[in-house]
């Protein structure tokens, strides 16, 4: 659950004494059936029409069906907001909710020195206790002095409130999340008439569970306003933030890459064919397409992970967009098929949701170790693109850059995201289809002069040649293939020039991508913090706070794993020293050094755990350091 | 596949690419390539719309020799590209082309899945009981005690029984021929053809290098007439030289040969009938026939249709663009 934070963080960022904060981190945790991700998700969506930028994350137990009471069954909801661009879930929290002890007990460590602390005292019983492992009460043997308490029993309060309903105790109880959610509204001095509407929308065939809601969270906001009246809290005042322009709509990975899929498969005029064997945290994007059928979406739970892979192969190969999403685990499957695809060159698109590893690893928790797995674990000499979506966001627009590789070079592309990104949310301005760049790869119809593997000059790219076309009937296969007419060939020299061509055509790639640009900073300077994948959040913010503290810090964030844009090592040469933080032993680090980019520093981290902007923050400042001491 | 016979005017021959076929000579894959290509003469298959699609081994260097669409893929997985050609294009003519290693040992869960699915396809299993290509191992369907480079001292697993695992498997159509026996297989094959669904079909195929004669005791010609049975539906399934012998059941339901006389009638076949097709299977020599000809065909809805269904109704449900799917939820707009 939430081991995120080994220790306490010393200071509190928590209201100042005018009750403002620049941001605030809010943390619900109950049981899994206490509906923390329900009004989690509502604060999200109230924090952005409030005007927020927010970056949300549920954190989700990984057993199923967990008695009630566990640690292990302990359900979280974090969101971070405030009035400036938020990138992080936070590195703490300042306002935990805690529905019962295991809830405490397993996010106290993320709350900050002096937080705002919410107990539901209702959910502290005996047995309650003891299953979380407390052999003294919390809410009486002083252990929680240090924060601002606040011990209520929503049980009680929110039975009150919802007695004219006419509901059963335990129909009342359900209720209690939207009471903490009133609680919390007051805290923040926010609107709630939308969420009113919405919880009778969404209750809209129990209309009177729906009333008992609202008045659970009316009930909530009441109480804060006591508490108000009693001196004991006070309201705390978030800035808005501008954000820009636009149409808006909150968005996780998962589906933002589902969706850039769909969108991917619209711009090159193709039908999207995913094949999937379900796999945490991969999942959401099979079941995300699964529901977009009537954008005529195919999707396939396939038998395994080879045969979702052979389907998207097989469907690329009869001129659909062909994609398989897995895991680490499941891509280690996939494998030879991906060979074959860079043997017979052919689109297709792989999607690995990185969790820990090796082996079954820490399914639910992030890391992004499958680096090296992407780039060299195929048999023989078989390179292929490999891309890195950054945020949920941008996995919508590394989804459509796959499929433009993809289909304009012929290739498998494997585009890397992970359990954290596929989770989190965030608000996404939401794009027209209309002013995204088509891709435009026709399949090859003429029949005159076909030779399957003729290539592009430019692009070293053979035709898109599909079955069913008149006249340019061919076979293809593994086994290596004459460079130009792709009949099965023995011969050496064929086999020196076919592994030519296909780094060739890969290396090409580095020229198609753009130029590797500073994402923050200068373009010279003491040093530069080279990131990829989901580090760009807490990599960015750290970069910002230090040049707002004086220090000559920059942030590059590679997009493009293989191959590096072409200016990647020049541009990195124009700093003194070079900081790599990765959730892995430093296999990005490797590939630059193979790669001959400069020398760099790695900063490893294996928790399944986002790095905390304070622990970048503390090796920027030793990289300085020794910059400075030469 | 399922289409009408409809004449295209090609013949056997413009069915064969130009390269040069590479089995050792006197394999049984040459009597299958025959069968083959005259086949889709036969039921006027376009060179065009027709795929074959293999895994490897020996059996799988098959769509090199084939004028049609082809794809040579990888060990076992054929089934599972042909999936995804299908999902793309529902109207392909798409035959897999797989070995017995191929198919029941690496491409076992491919094989079994492709079966219960119910693709519009043929999957033809050529069976040698042996893996040809890597020089003569034994393999799944290899029968007790076999002595391979990798069993010096026989081979101690059951062999499995192609037919059971794919009536097993829920395969709509599951049918036997020998490869030599170029009228009946062209038959099957056909059959096969026409069958909307997944048509398997077991060929044995005689391996000449290294599992020479395993299937003589059925197949050599003083064998055929008295070891083999060729059943069709709706007709009684009578067998030997004189015609003399027929598949009865007896009162304890086992399916045995009787002699036939005035009063001991053959059992009609009935080709829908799958615990019919069970027993069929289950007959060999020395015992029983060895059965050929459709053992089972019962015809149920297939998966590219049921896909396409599937989104038809969701579309008519909700029309909707891509946009409009970005938009879904709640959306707020920053001026
Ligand atoms: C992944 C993988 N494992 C093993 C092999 C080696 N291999 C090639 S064909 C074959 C067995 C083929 O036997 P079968 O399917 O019966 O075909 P046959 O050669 O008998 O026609 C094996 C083990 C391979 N090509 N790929
Ligand atoms: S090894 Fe056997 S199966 Fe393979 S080509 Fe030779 S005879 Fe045919
Ligand atoms: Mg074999």
């Amino acid at each position: 659950m939430t081991d995120m934070a080994k220790s306490q963080p010393a200071s509190s960022t928590t209201a100042t004494n005018d009750g403002s904060m620049e941001t605030a981190i809010v943390r619900i945790a109950g049981d899994s059936g206490d509906g923390v991700q329900l009004v989690g998700g509502r604060f999200s969506i109230n924090s952005a029409l409030a005007g927020n930028d927010l970056v949300t994350f549920p954190d989700f137990p990984a057993e199923i069906r967990a008695p009630t009471g566990s640690i292990y069954g302990v359900s979280a909801y974090q969101l971070h907001f405030g009035g400036r661009n938020i990138k992080t879930i936070g590195d703490h929290v300042d306002v935990l909710v805690a529905f019962n002890p295991a809830a405490l007990k397993t996010n106290l460590a993320l709350l900050a020195k002096g937080g705002i602390l919410i107990l539901d005292s209702s959910g502290f019983s005996a047995t309650n206790l003891r299953k979380a492992g407390y052999k003294t009460s919390p809410l009486e043997d002083k252990s929680l002095d240090g924060y601002q308490l606040m011990q209520l029993d929503i049980g009680k309060m929110t039975m009150l409130a919802t007695t004219p309903f006419g509901l059963t105790k335990k129909q009342a109880l359900r209720c209690k999340n939207f009471f903490a959610l009133g609680l919390l509204f007051w805290l923040f001095d926010r609107d709630r008439s939308k969420t009113a509407v919405w919880i009778k929308d969404k209750f809209a065939k129990n209309p009177e569970i729906g009333d008992a809601n609202v008045a659970a969270m009316n009930a909530g906001h009441s109480h804060g306003e006591t508490i108000e009246l009693a001196g004991d809290l006070s309201k705390i005042h978030v800035p808005t933030f501008k954000m820009e322009p636009g149409l808006y709509r909150a968005i996780t990975g998962a589906d933002a890459m589902a969706y850039g899929l769909a969108t991917a498969a619209e711009l090159s005029n193709r039908q999207l064919v995913l094949a999937s064997y379900p796999i945490t945290p991969s999942s959401n994007i099979l079941h995300k397409l699964a529901n977009m059928k009537e954008l005529g979406v195919v999707t396939f739970q396939a038998e395994d992970e080879i045969a979702a892979v052979g389907a998207a192969l097989g469907a690329s190969y009869a001129g659909a967009l062909g994609v398989t999403a897995s895991s680490g685990p499941g891509v280690a499957l996939k494998m030879e098929m991906i060979g074959l695809a860079v043997a017979t060159e052919l689109p297709l698109i792989i999607i690995n949701s990185q969790r820990a590893g090796p082996s079954t690893g820490l399914p639910t928790k992030t890391e992004q170790s499958d680096l090296y797995q992407s780039v060299f674990g195929r048999n023989g000499d078989a390179p292929l693109p490999v891309l890195a979506a950054r945020s949920p966001g941008d996995s919508f627009y590394c989804a459509i850059e796959a499929a433009r590789l993809a289909q304009k070079y012929m290739t498998p592309v494997i585009l890397l995201t992970d359990g954290f990104i596929n989770n989190t949310s965030e608000p996404w301005s939401i794009p027209d289809i209309g002013d995204l760049a088509r891709i435009e790869v026709p399949n090859r119809t003429d029949p005159t002069d076909y030779k399957p593997y003729e290539r592009d000059e430019k692009t070293l790219a053979r035709a898109w040649a599909i079955p069913g076309t008149p006249g340019l009937e061919h076979r293809i296969g593994g086994l290596e293939r004459d460079a130009l007419t792709g009949a099965v060939s023995y011969d050496p020299a064929n086999h020196q020039k076919m592994s030519e061509l296909r780094a060739q055509k890969t290396a090409n790639i580095a020229f198609d991508i753009g130029e590797l640009t500073v994402d923050q900073g200068d373009e010279n300077g003491d040093l530069v913090v080279v990131g990829w994948g989901s580090t760009y959040g807490p990599i960015s913010r750290a970069v910002t706070t230090m040049r707002a503290k004086g220090y000559a810090v920059s942030h590059v964030h590679l997009r493009h794993i293989f191959p590096f844009p072409a200016n990647q090592c020049e541009l990195l040469s124009r700093f003194k020293r070079i900081l790599v933080p990765e959730m892995n032993m430093g296999q990005l680090i490797t590939l630059m050094k193979a790669m001959d980019c400069p020398a760099a520093t790695g900063l490893t981290k294996l928790e399944g755990q986002p790095f905390l902007v304070s622990e970048l923050e503390v090796a920027i400042l030793d990289a300085i350091k020794e910059v400075k001491n030469g | 596949m399922g289409d009408q016979l409809t004449s295209t005017g090609l013949k056997p021959a413009d069915f064969a690419s130009s390269q040069e076929v590479r089995w050792c000579p006197g394999c049984g894959d040459y009597a299958i390539l025959k069968a083959v290509r005259k086949t889709m003469a036969d039921v006027g298959a376009s060179l065009e719309n027709t795929l074959v699609i293999s895994g490897i081994g020996c059996a799988a260097r098959f769509p090199y020799y084939m004028a049609t669409y082809g794809f040579h893929t990888i060990h076992g997985r054929a089934p599972t590209i042909a999936s995804g050609a299908m999902l793309a294009n529902p109207d392909l003519d798409v035959w897999i082309i797989t070995g017995d290693g191929d198919a029941l040992a690496i491409g076992g869960n491919h094989f079994i899945h492709m079966l219960r699915r119910n693709f519009n396809c043929q999957i033809l299993l050529f069976n040698n009981e042996i893996y040809g290509l890597t020089k003569g191992q034994y393999s799944p369907t290899s029968r007790e005690n076999t002595r391979s480079p990798s069993t010096p001292m026989g081979s101690i697993d059951t062999p499995l029984s192609a037919a059971h695992v794919a009536l097993g498997a829920g395969a709509r159509f599951v049918a036997r021929a020998v490869d030599t026996q170029q009228k009946q297989l062209v038959d099957i094959l056909t059959k096969a053809y026409q069958h909307k669904g997944t048509s398997f079909v077991e060929i044995f195929q005689n391996c000449i290098v290294y599992n020479d004669g395993v299937f003589d005791p059925f197949t050599d010609k003083k064998n055929v007439a008295d070891h083999q049975i060729y059943i069709e539906h709706e007709k009684p399934m009578i067998f030997g030289a004189n015609a003399d012998q027929g598949l009865m059941v007896d009162a304890g339901f086992h399916l045995k040969p009787t002699k036939l006389d005035g009063d001991t009638r053959a059992l009609i076949h009935d080709e829908t009938n799958r615990s019919l097709a069970f027993m069929l299977a289950e007959q060999s020599p020395p015992d029983g026939p060895m059965v050929m000809g459709v053992l089972y065909q019962n015809p149920d809805e297939i998966y590219q249709t049921r896909v396409k269904e599937q989104i038809k109704t969701a579309q008519s449900n909700n029309k909707r663009s891509i946009n409009d799917a970005l938009r879904d939820g709640t959306t707020w707009s920053v001026k």
